[in-house]
């Protein structure tokens, strides 16, 4: 594990942005910061990046203590949400800053910083654009252009807020394959902070999910999904239907409807949650939770529709056969996820 | 932007604004051009080639050469540590730097008579000294000083602030130490509003009079400026020489204008660039 992350806790004043964050990274890994804003997970990057320094725990990476080093000591590459290009400077004057400013022994010669510089706008695809400014550029290529500059010292991770927050939703989703193309052709440890759930399952190898400055879960995005570690966890991450439930004597009851318990459930009060793709739809008459469609919209070949159950509204696929708006029904989930109170 | 046809309520707006410049900036303007050449063109350079006057003209120009730079070092550095750092005290510290601002030039002139004069807080220790503030080119350009202090950092402190700390940070990850990213990113970011600022200082620092009157005793030809030269001149009904000089003073200030609006009209597309960043 080159990265490791141990209990890192940080407060500004009174609120407390990290609360005991312990996590770890593999080499190459890329991996995502996950939570509503202010969960911590910014924080935690910058005070990855040296940019914060945390009031508790420790942070190694490849056996070094990061937190004995200052933020330019680490050759750690940071992409910022708002780019922070260097808006005096050209394309290829910013990609080439942080080469040119390292002391004269360490620095490359004027020709090897243009080849380099050419290689990485070659790699962001952005050839022959060395001379633009950034206002001269859209928002995505100013981002490409941000990356270009964070390679360029070689850096021993690369670290990612928000990189696609500022970008409309077309931009977002192709810059989200590239970038995990270039993270696979560099093979640089990643840290990548989102809120958008999407990306962060679409995108990384690990989600870690922060809320209110604590870890709730990190695992694969299928994981994630399929098995969530908290309530909190599975209404983040996707649709599906949340509801209070008591579990007694090995049987659950959830808004009116009793079924077996999964075994080796503790009784008491739980939120009982399912994923609506996984639950069939199925006549008054079955045995089910008790739902009643509200509206409906047909869409190819099945429908989106809201539903009430047990006083809270859902929205759900549904087969095109025996709905209407008014009608009772009864959902079947495959499988249930019990999460105690 | 398109430009809407004038209607008869605008026109008048304009002619009545044209009017007000003509009267209160123009006329005055040409009365100083007008009065200097009364007697013609051999009186007026007469007047100009006083040795006085010289001295005047140099004096002027020395204090701003000392004051205008230490004002800019002055105001670069308060205005980065106000726009780039949080810190307990920092309204107080913005209050303090447009102090200057409002007060009287008059009083900005007298604290040093107060603290240097020969009966003031310091006056006994600076006798024994031997060095002599009041009455002397010093107190004239510590006069200066103050009260052209707040003109750049109050230049900078917005462009500062609107500019933030973004790529300050995004430098420092990039290897880049403390004085390379202040030399490298924030200078240059600010370089056309600290040249703004730079020629108002520099034109209030030629043009001071009263904090300067009070501190500099009007020595001729040693603690003379162009404006209290004026003034001297004028007092002594010698009123082709007084505007003569003032027309030197007026020319000293038109070229600074004129510098001003370049690098206005320069500044102003940068602007529009940083804002579309």
């Amino acid at each position: 594990m080159p990265l490791i992350v141990e209990d890192i806790a940080k407060r500004f004043g009174d609120h407390v942005a990290l609360d005991g964050v312990s996590l770890q990274a593999r080499q190459g890994e890329f991996l995502a910061l996950l939570g509503p804003s202010g969960s911590g997970k910014t924080t935690l990057l910058r005070v990855l990046a040296g940019l914060e320094r945390p009031d508790r725990g420790a942070v190694s990476f490849g056996g070094e203590d990061l937190l004995a080093m200052d933020a330019r000591a680490r050759r750690i590459g940071m992409v910022f949400q708002h780019y922070a290009l260097f808006r005096h400077m050209s394309v290829a004057q910013n990609i080439a800053f942080g080469l040119e400013v390292r002391p004269a022994k360490a620095r490359p010669k004027p020709s090897e910083i243009r080849k380099r510089v050419e290689r990485l706008l070659e790699l962001v695809q952005l050839q022959g654009l060395g001379g633009r400014y950034p206002a001269q550029l859209s928002g995505g290529q100013r981002q490409r252009v941000a990356l270009a500059r964070a390679l360029a010292i070689e850096p021993r991770m690369l670290l990612l807020d928000e990189p696609f927050g500022a970008l409309d939703a077309r931009v977002r989703r192709d810059l989200r394959a590239w970038l995990r193309q270039i993270h696979d052709e560099t093979g640089l440890t990643t840290i990548f902070v989102t809120h958008d759930q999407e990306e962060a399952m679409d995108l990384a190898d690990r989600v870690a999910i922060l809320r209110d400055g604590r870890l709730e879960q990190v695992d694969t995005p299928e994981r994630i999904y399929e098995a969530p570690a908290s309530a909190f966890v599975f209404g983040f991450v996707g649709e599906g239907v949340q509801l209070p439930g008591e579990v007694t004597d090995g049987v659950l009851s959830v808004a009116g409807w009793r079924s077996p318990a999964p075994a080796g459930t503790p009784p008491g009060a739980v939120t009982v949650s399912f994923r609506t793709e996984s639950a069939d739809m199925l006549p008054a008459t079955a045995d089910g939770l008790a739902a009643r469609i509200l509206t409906l919209s047909r869409r190819g070949g099945s429908s989106r529709v809201t539903c009430e159950i047990g006083g809270q509204t859902f929205t759900l696929q549904a087969p095109k056969s025996l709905i209407a708006p008014g009608v009772e029904v009864r959902l079947a989930p495959h499988a249930v996820i019990i999460h105690p109170k | 932007m398109t430009l809407r046809s004038l209607t008869p309520g605008g026109a008048a707006l304009i002619l009545a604004a044209l009017t007000a410049l003509g009267l209160l900036v123009v006329l005055p303007l040409a009365m100083v051009f007008h009065e200097a050449f009364r007697q013609g063109l051999g009186a007026y350079l007469t007047a100009l080639a006083e040795p006085d006057a010289w001295a005047a003209l140099r004096l002027t120009l020395l204090v701003a050469a000392i004051s205008v730079p230490l004002n800019a070092v002055f105001g670069l550095a308060a205005a980065w540590t106000i726009a780039k750092f949080e810190f307990p005290g920092r309204s107080l510290l913005v209050t303090l730097i447009d102090l200057p601002f409002s007060i009287s030039p008059v009083v900005s002139g007298l604290v040093w008579v107060l603290l240097f004069g020969a009966h003031g807080w310091l006056g006994p220790l600076m006798q024994e000294l031997g060095v002599q503030v009041i009455f002397n080119v010093t107190g004239v350009v510590l006069a200066t000083v103050l009260v052209t202090l707040p003109f750049v950092a109050r230049e900078l402190i917005p462009l500062m602030e609107q500019q933030g700390t973004d790529e300050e940070i995004a430098a420092i990850t990039l290897g880049a130490g403390p004085w390379t990213t202040f030399f490298r990113v924030t200078l240059p970011n600010v370089k056309w509003g600290l040249l703004y600022g730079v020629l108002l200082c520099n034109a209030r620092a030629m043009g001071e009079f009263g904090a300067v009157s009070v501190v500099s005793g009007h020595i001729r030809g040693l603690t003379n400026t162009l404006p209290l030269h004026v003034e001297i001149l004028y007092n002594e009904y010698d009123f082709v020489g007084a505007f003569a000089v003032a027309t030197v003073l007026a020319g000293l200030a038109l070229v600074t204008l004129a510098l001003k609006s370049a690098l206005e009209w320069r500044h102003a597309g940068e602007l529009a660039a940083v804002r579309r960043h």
